[in-house]
């Protein structure tokens, strides 16, 4: 049978293939009309509605579409709700200002890479979107960066903070972010450790498939070397893993001072409490990852980490915001509400001192952003499109979130 | 604490993963030695196991042993339900046995994605309520804690419920008659449908127990939860010899302190790694399993 069959295959594939010629000829002339289409459409509209809307209301005001992309279910889905509700309260204002006039369009990416790269495709070419806000998650934003770049199409994400979003060899200038960046991060939580902790052995745990905690980690260790202390063990799990039995143990006879959990606060939650059933007393320690309402405070009591803003200060800026966020969703806005706020409110005045739509236009604007006011202090870009900014360090005790200190770059 | 301590330590921590896959592992080669078919949703019901768990002790505000008999009972509805809609209409057709195989995977995909939609369990991470406060005790230098003595019990227990059952009553003695030969157990009077129903019903019974005890040792469950325990069970039902009861248990031992010994004296990096690299070296050296005869499938 098999033998008889093979050869009629072969013919069949034989027969196929001058078609297949034909259609690939075919499909590349459709891409290419395609293409033209897509490079036509955002123009061809455009100075049809400015025409009958610059007679009646003087100056035109430009008309954007922004596409959110947050995560809004699955493991950090505290994230995405918290950047959703900062947005919505962002674009409300500005669309009551009216200096600009703002459509958008919210995309879940699961925190997941691949989602977030098809929810970035389908905002660009289906839904025609002007600049994107997002990701949180750094190995989201890391492959949308690679499309927004490609597309043209401003991209600025509040929260990630792994160094490759806006710099990957060569710096993506569509691609700016809100927040600090992961070797200032590591290096704030390595002095606190090292200077206000006094500790002298550093353990340190991540994931090795997160470009987020990989970066921390990394950034961590040296920083924390430098400093004179000792690292005694660097171990990597899988985004799977619930058994970390086997590292604990081994890290309660090994007794650090520090243990570094750069992760997201599902991870945290689960390691901190084997930690102490395994034994093991270290001061533990972390990322921006740990600010969710999902943080098991019980189990990370006395933890540390490091973020971006805390509620608790008292500039005119944060207590306007966090009144504001109270009073429409009923809870202290935490770092990802507050960068999500910060990264929409940097977008919408670069579109308003553009005064166009056109995503180019925007990021020349961004690109020259000058101690812009923003809720987690003032923000100008430096030459890779990340914000020059100080952290702040808050402790978990008895379930409450308290500031610190603050470390400036 | 001594060498030999942190030695015993480690293999305390290496049974807790291993009889936890072992409950698993165990569901996969009792499907398997009956119907010849890899029932890959096995790793999904042992999720629907952890959620029902997880419902009956936060809403319903049970006490562990209800909450795991609530657990059970689901399961064991929803496993013969399965095997019911999506595995016994291709049976009856004599179906090949890839159809089965990607039914199976069919029925997984979608026992994943079902659960995740925000009407059913949702697709976020939840943590796990213990039932009970954790206690630890220090037992000549190894500390050991009342969910590990938990998991143990309930764990053996149920192996030797199922020992009972496959070797003491008649059902088993059918499960027996059938998985040595389909044919010859249906003219001798069996009803063989009632026999592999009453499989199904049998794994999910354990693939809910080991859910229910899974999220009481790592609290937290979401519904993609099943996917890894589940493919290292089912590495564990062939590194033991698929279709023997035995065999799984031994190789989810196996499995469990590869994974923990590696990450204990080599590398986490390495913990995966080395428990599939076993699994390639076993079946080189002997394809039917560690415990697996020439003849094979055998329950």
């Amino acid at each position: 049978m098999w033998e008889f069959k093979l050869p009629t295959i072969n013919e069949e594939e034989e027969s196929v293939k001058p078609f297949r010629h034909i259609s690939i000829a075919a499909l590349s002339l459709l891409l290419v009309a395609l293409m033209l289409a897509v490079a036509c459409a955002p123009a061809a509209p455009a100075p049809a509605p400015a025409a009958p809307a610059a007679p009646a209301t003087g100056p035109a005001v430009p008309e954007v579409k922004i596409g959110l992309i947050a995560p809004m279910t699955g493991d950090v889905k505290t994230f995405g709700e918290s950047t959703k509700n900062a947005f919505d309260i962002a674009v409300e204002e500005a669309n009551r200002a009216g200096k600009v006039k703002i459509t958008y369009i919210v995309a879940d990416d699961k925190n997941d890479a691949t989602e977030g790269t098809n929810a970035a495709t389908k905002l660009i070419n289906q839904d025609n979107v002007n600049a994107i806000v997002g990701s949180v998650a750094s190995k989201v934003s890391i492959p949308i960066s690679e499309v927004a770049q490609k597309s043209k199409i401003l991209q600025i994400s509040p929260t990630s903070t792994n160094e490759k979003v806006t710099i990957d060899g060569v710096r993506k200038d569509y691609v700016f972010r809100a927040c600090f960046i992961d070797p200032f991060q590591g290096l704030v939580m390595a002095k606190f450790a090292s200077g206000t902790l006094g500790a002298k052995t550093a353990a340190i745990m991540y994931d090795k498939g997160n470009d987020y905690t990989v970066g921390l980690a990394e950034n961590f260790k040296a920083a924390f070397e430098a400093a004179g202390g000792k690292v005694i063990s660097m171990d990597s799990y899988g985004k799977d893993d619930v058994d970390f039995s086997a590292i604990l143990t081994r890290m309660a006879s090994n007794s650090p001072d520090f243990l570094f959990l750069p992760d997201y606060y599902n991870k945290v939650n689960l390691i901190a409490q084997q930690a102490r059933e395994k034994g093991v007393k270290a001061a533990f320690g972390g990322g921006d990852g740990w600010d969710s309402a999902d943080l098991d405070t019980k189990a990370v009591d006395g933890g540390y980490y490091s973020n971006h803003y805390s509620p608790e200060a008292t500039t005119p800026e944060v207590v306007e915001w966090v009144q504001k966020y109270q009073a429409k969703h009923n809870s202290v806005p935490d770092a990802l509400a507050t960068l999500g706020y910060d990264a929409t409110n940097l977008l919408i005045s670069a579109i308003e001192r553009a005064g166009s739509s056109d995503s180019t236009a925007i990021r020349d604007a961004m690109t020259k952003t000058d101690g812009f006011k923003a809720v987690s202090g003032s923000i100008s870009f430096d030459p890779n499109g990340n914000p020059i900014k100080s952290a702040v360090v808050i402790q978990v005790k008895d379930g409450e979130h308290k500031y610190v200190e603050t470390v400036n770059p | 604490m001594g060498d030999a301590g942190y030695l015993a330590q480690q293999v305390i921590n290496g049974l807790q993963l291993g009889f936890v896959y072992a409950l698993i592992a165990l569901g996969y080669t009792m499907v398997y030695g009956i119907i010849r078919l890899i029932n890959f949703a096995h790793g999904d019901v042992f999720m629907v196991g952890a959620f029902v768990g997880f419902f009956s002790i936060s809403a319903l505000q049970l006490s562990l042993i209800p909450a795991l008999v609530l657990a059970i009972l689901v399961c064991m509805i929803l496993g013969m339900t399965i095997e019911r809609l999506a595995y016994r209409p291709l049976r009856l057709k004599n179906a090949p046995r890839i159809a089965a195989l990607i039914t199976a995977i069919g029925v997984s995909i979608f026992l994943e994605y079902f659960t995740s939609l925000k009407f059913v369990f949702g697709p976020n991470i939840r943590t796990f309520p213990r039932p009970f406060e954790l206690e630890s005790w220090n037992v000549a230098g190894l500390i050991i804690t009342n969910v590990q003595l938990i998991v143990f019990a309930v764990a053996i227990l149920m192996l030797l419920l199922l020992q009972f059952v496959v070797y003491r009553t008649k059902m088993g003695m059918a499960m027996r008659g059938v998985s040595f030969d389909f044919d010859t157990s249906r003219l001798m009077g069996i009803n063989v449908d009632r026999v592999v129903t009453f499989t199904f019903a049998l794994g999910s019974a354990l693939a809910a127990t080991g859910g229910v005890l899974f999220a009481i040792a790592y609290p937290q469950v979401h519904p993609f939860m099943g996917i890894m325990p589940g493919l290292k069970a089912f590495v564990a039902a062939v590194l033991g010899g698929i279709g023997i009861i035995p065999g799984a248990l031994l190789g989810a031992l196996i499995m469990g302190q590869a994974e923990v010994m590696t990450a204990a004296f080599i590398s986490t990096t390495w913990k995966d790694a080395v428990a599939f690299g076993i699994l390639i070296v076993v079946l080189m050296v002997k394809p039917t399993g560690l415990l697996g005869k020439r003849g094979t499938d055998k329950v």
